[in-house]
């Protein structure tokens, strides 16, 4: 029987998920105007790519590690080590820059396999192994650059995570090729869109109401647009926001689409079931683990060239960053539940919270504070939600 | 007439969209045994925590009078201040704790200087486990005690805090007959103390025998009392109240099917405990299924049926299995679930809530969940697929839930067993065993699942049915193995088993070594 649902039931039904885009809006509306505007200004929102595009990187394998019922607190240690590895091969080596992107990522991916198998094979939690990952990776880190700073370095290398593609198309004043991305991401956006929709109607799913269904569409395009127009207004498209799309889409995908996805979800909703389904536990929390490696080499690579250079102290409390957009974004505390596109909003809510801060210039310590608490109430959120829930 | 010791007057509760409870009378008498009956979402659940103070008052209409003055409980604190103490289905005890300290939790005995005085505290323990019948020592953790030792320490933390009136939720339900019987006594022996009791359960032979009255209740409201010291207060009686129509037949009559060819062997399956290497908990068992033939298996607690299934599926129990399986007279290996799956095997659990179901995942993706390989190219899952599917089974299975993409958690106990039934036959299977698979549900539900293996049978599968219920066995299966210290004792053709012949191969002891330690292999899982 096809159903058309209405906006009340579609927003309740997803409390948890639409919740989050409602704050998000409000938590830029409220900061734009603390701001007087500067938030949404063409470099500012160019920063905010750039600042906290490694975050994002993480908060996507996060989100997995969280829905299959683990945690990683190793990966702001791992993104050092992959970053200090790129490093000494490429500015003391003399290697080329994309053999230190291997080198990152390959670093990233080993210390992965490591602490899957621990987890997976020998059954320590990953509080524990990944506890002890985030002591052993710093430690490496602290011997690989023999506790000093590494940089600068090539051009090329540094272009990963500060560059940008623009001038390819000219324009006058602003960046069309920038434009005729996202506008073609956008007409992809809309048709995929609608096939799924039509696909749903075929199959005699509950859909939206067709006026809503368009509405939603042109708010999206018109979004979307209008930040490629700040984008276009600045320098362009950054190599990073490229990055971080392809991750996003792949992620999406990997996690609502695929098997190994549907078998992420399952172990962490209820691992005795999951079992008995034929879920082959073991390797799926392997691949979680050596996913979350192969991310956090990829910040690491991110974050090195960003910043030029390698530090023993890099990706200090990265974790916290990860695992708090994790749980913003929806993520429940006890696994199952979760998306990547929540945490890459969770992430964005943390990075507009911080920029914004930092922008009305209120202190470091204030800015701890104030980020604190909204991890609390995000969780507290989720946990409220359930015992609602639980009270039927 | 006795003085009632309780009335709950006109109570009703409502959650949003749904009203649980309408205008429910509950009176019960000073020092009785009062049963309540009814299918699964009547409502009892929910009237006890109303009497208990989960529900504060407050959030449900009506009026409790409790000892001749009205009570308004706004806690469970308050009401066992009172003396009325609920003890649930799901025992509420620290596995870790030692038997004294489970009784004394939140109640501890504390000497002059606020500290926990255990000398009396294990002392008292004592006193009060002699008094429930339990022969152990206190300081032994709770978890290394079977389920009705558990219960018993249950009534003993009640005793502890003066009880007056005892609550006890499908008390029974996960216990063996010896451990029931024992249950049972106890509760007459505090009902000479004067202890009234409130009992919930399903077994209605159980009630017949110890109830002094029951209360039916159907759909939140009250249907009757009935005195069971009346004659015609039968089983049948209480079913017809439940069920609100009458059952003749509890059982669906069997649609006409030719039994095949066999499907599955297997050959002196032998399987060790995980932890306790060298203790066979399966030992040499034998049995076979063919096309269209229900199988039963029964056994008592602690006889291995579980262990047997489970170490036959995917080795998912147990350690050192050896033995043969045979599918379609060649042997085949399960040494994985997945390879189980693959070679047509499905196993439904016991405990679908625990075991069976992500219980936090939508219907249609617990569906699909044992099958993906059937839905899925190139490791991508067809999404639109999954849906229709699940949308037929639905329709074939009669899986009552607005949508197949509500939460399985919000589905009632036979609708979670459907989808559980649901999610195996959509792996092609051609055997089905299923543990249990009636447990906890309501007799209308019971009576869909068995016309559900009644269709499987006619289709040519071969059915496996673990139950406890022998009537359940005598009335779906076609041959019945019974199962007794971890050894196939015997097996029956249903036209000549009867209840007696089939208890008796089920407690046969094995001969060479007496005094197996019975009813523990169950109880450390």
């Amino acid at each position: 029987m096809t159903g058309i649902a209405n906006v009340r039931e579609l927003l309740t039904r997803n409390l948890r998920q639409s919740g989050i885009f409602i704050a998000f809006v409000a938590i830029v509306a409220l900061f734009t105007i603390l701001t007087d505007g500067t938030l949404l200004s063409p470099t500012n929102l160019t920063n905010i790519v750039l600042q906290y595009s490694y975050i994002l990187v993480l908060a996507i394998g996060m989100v997995i590690v969280i829905i299959g019922g683990h945690i990683d607190l190793s990966v702001g240690s791992v993104a050092a080590l992959a970053g200090a590895v790129s490093a000494v091969i490429v500015i003391k080596g003399g290697a080329p820059w994309w053999v230190g992107v291997l080198a990152g990522i390959g670093v990233g991916l080993a210390a992965g396999a490591w602490q899957g198998f621990w987890v997976a094979f020998v059954g320590i939690p990953a509080f524990i192994t990944t506890l002890a990952g985030m002591l052993l990776f710093r430690g490496l880190t602290f011997r690989t650059l023999d506790n000093i700073s590494l940089s600068p370095f090539p051009s090329e290398y540094a272009q990963i995570a500060t560059g940008f593609q623009n001038g390819l198309l000219g324009g006058p004043g602003y960046d069309v090729f920038t434009l005729v991305v996202f506008a073609i991401a956008v007409v992809a956006y809309v048709i995929s869109q609608i096939r799924a929709r039509r696909a749903a109607i075929a199959y005699k799913q509950t859909v939206g109401a067709t006026p809503l269904f368009i509405v939603k569409l042109v708010a999206v395009a018109a979004v979307v647009m209008w930040f490629a127009w700040q984008l276009a207004n600045y320098r362009g498209l950054p190599n990073v926001l490229i990055i971080l799309a392809v991750l996003i889409i792949v992620y999406t995908v990997i996690t609502t689409r695929t098997v190994f996805g549907r078998h992420v979800y399952a172990i962490g909703g209820n691992l005795t079931a999951a079992t008995l389904s034929g879920v082959k536990v073991k390797w799926v929390n392997f691949g979680i683990m050596l996913n979350m490696g192969l991310l956090a080499g990829v910040a690491g690579v991110i974050f090195s060239s960003r910043t030029n250079g390698a530090q023993p102290a890099a990706g200090n409390l990265f974790e916290l960053d990860a695992i708090a957009a994790s749980f913003i974004g929806g993520a429940a505390v006890t696994g199952g539940v979760g998306r990547v596109g929540g945490a890459i909003v969770g992430g964005l809510i943390m990075a507009v919270m911080s920029n914004g801060m930092q922008l009305m210039g209120v202190e470091q310590s204030i800015q701890q504070v104030v980020k604190g608490l909204v991890l609390l109430l995000a969780v507290a959120f989720d946990v409220y939600n359930k015992r609602r829930a639980g009270a039927r | 007439m006795a003085n009632n010791i309780l009335e709950m007057r006109k109570i009703s509760k409502s959650f949003p969209g749904v009203k649980a409870l309408s205008d429910v009378e509950l009176h019960v008498q000073e020092g009785e045994i009062h049963a309540i009956c009814g299918e699964n979402g009547a409502g009892k659940s929910t009237l006890m925590k109303v009497l208990s103070g989960v529900y504060p008052y407050g959030h449900y209409e009506g009026e409790i009078h409790y000892d001749g003055s009205e009570a308004k409980f706004h806690s469970i604190n308050d009401s066992e201040h009172a003396g009325v103490v609920i003890i649930h289905q799901e025992l509420a005890l620290v596995p870790h704790l030692t038997v004294a300290e489970n009784i004394f939790l939140g109640n501890e005995r504390r000497a002059k200087t606020g500290l926990i005085d255990w000398n009396r505290a294990n002392h008292e323990a004592l006193d009060l486990m002699e008094q429930v019948g339990l022969h152990e020592n206190p300081v032994t953790p709770v978890g290394q005690l079977g389920v009705g030792k558990q219960q018993l320490i249950e009534i003993a933390k009640a005793l502890s805090k003066d009880v007056r009136l005892l609550i006890l939720d499908e008390p029974t339900a996960a216990l063996n007959d010896s451990d029931s019987a024992h249950l049972l006594g106890l509760l007459r022996r505090l009902k000479e103390r004067g202890i009234t009791s409130i009992m919930i359960s399903h077994k209605l032979n159980e009630i017949e025998s110890i109830a002094d009255r029951t209360t039916i209740i159907r759909d939140g409201k009250t249907i009757e009392t009935i005195d069971m010291s009346e004659p015609e207060s039968t089983q049948d009686r209480i079913i017809r109240g439940m069920v609100g129509r009458d059952l003749e037949h509890r059982y669906p009559e069997r649609i006409d099917h030719t039994i095949g060819e066999e499907l599955l062997r297997v050959e002196d399956w032998t399987v060790e405990h995980p932890t306790q290497p060298g203790r066979i908990v399966v030992d040499g068992a034998s049995f076979n299924v063919r096309a269209g033939e229900v199988v039963g298996i029964a056994g008592l607690m602690g006889a291995g049926r579980t262990e047997l299934a489970m170490s036959l599926f995917g080795r998912t129990y147990g350690r050192n299995a050896t033995g043969k399986v045979f599918k379609h007279g060649e042997e085949i290996h399960t040494r994985s679930v997945s390879e189980a799956i693959h070679n047509g095997i499905a196993y439904a659990t016991e405990d679908r809530k625990r075991y069976g179901l992500n219980l936090i995942e939508d219907v249609r993706r617990n569906i699909s969940a044992a099958a993906l390989f059937k839905l899925s190219k190139r490791g991508l899952v067809d999404g639109n697929e999954e849906l229709k599917v699940a949308e037929e089974y639905r329709g074939s299975m009669n899986i009552k839930t607005p949508s197949v993409l509500q939460y399985a958690g919000n589905l009632s106990g036979g609708n979670q067993q459907k989808v559980v039934l649901s999610k195996w036959m959509y792996t092609d299977a051609d055997v089905m065993i299923l543990d249990e698979p009636t447990r906890g549900i309501d007799v209308g539900a019971k009576f869909e699942i068995y016309t559900i293996v009644n269709k499987l049978a006619a289709e040519g599968k071969g059915v496996v049915i673990i139950s406890s219920e022998l009537p359940e066995l005598l009335g779906t299966c076609d041959r019945i193995y019974t199962l007794a210290f971890g050894r196939i004792t015997g097996v029956m053709d249903v036209k000549e088993a009867t209840p007696e012949a089939l208890m008796t191969l089920m407690t046969q002891e094995r001969d060479n070594t007496p005094g197996e330690d019975a009813g523990a292999e169950e109880n450390d899982r």
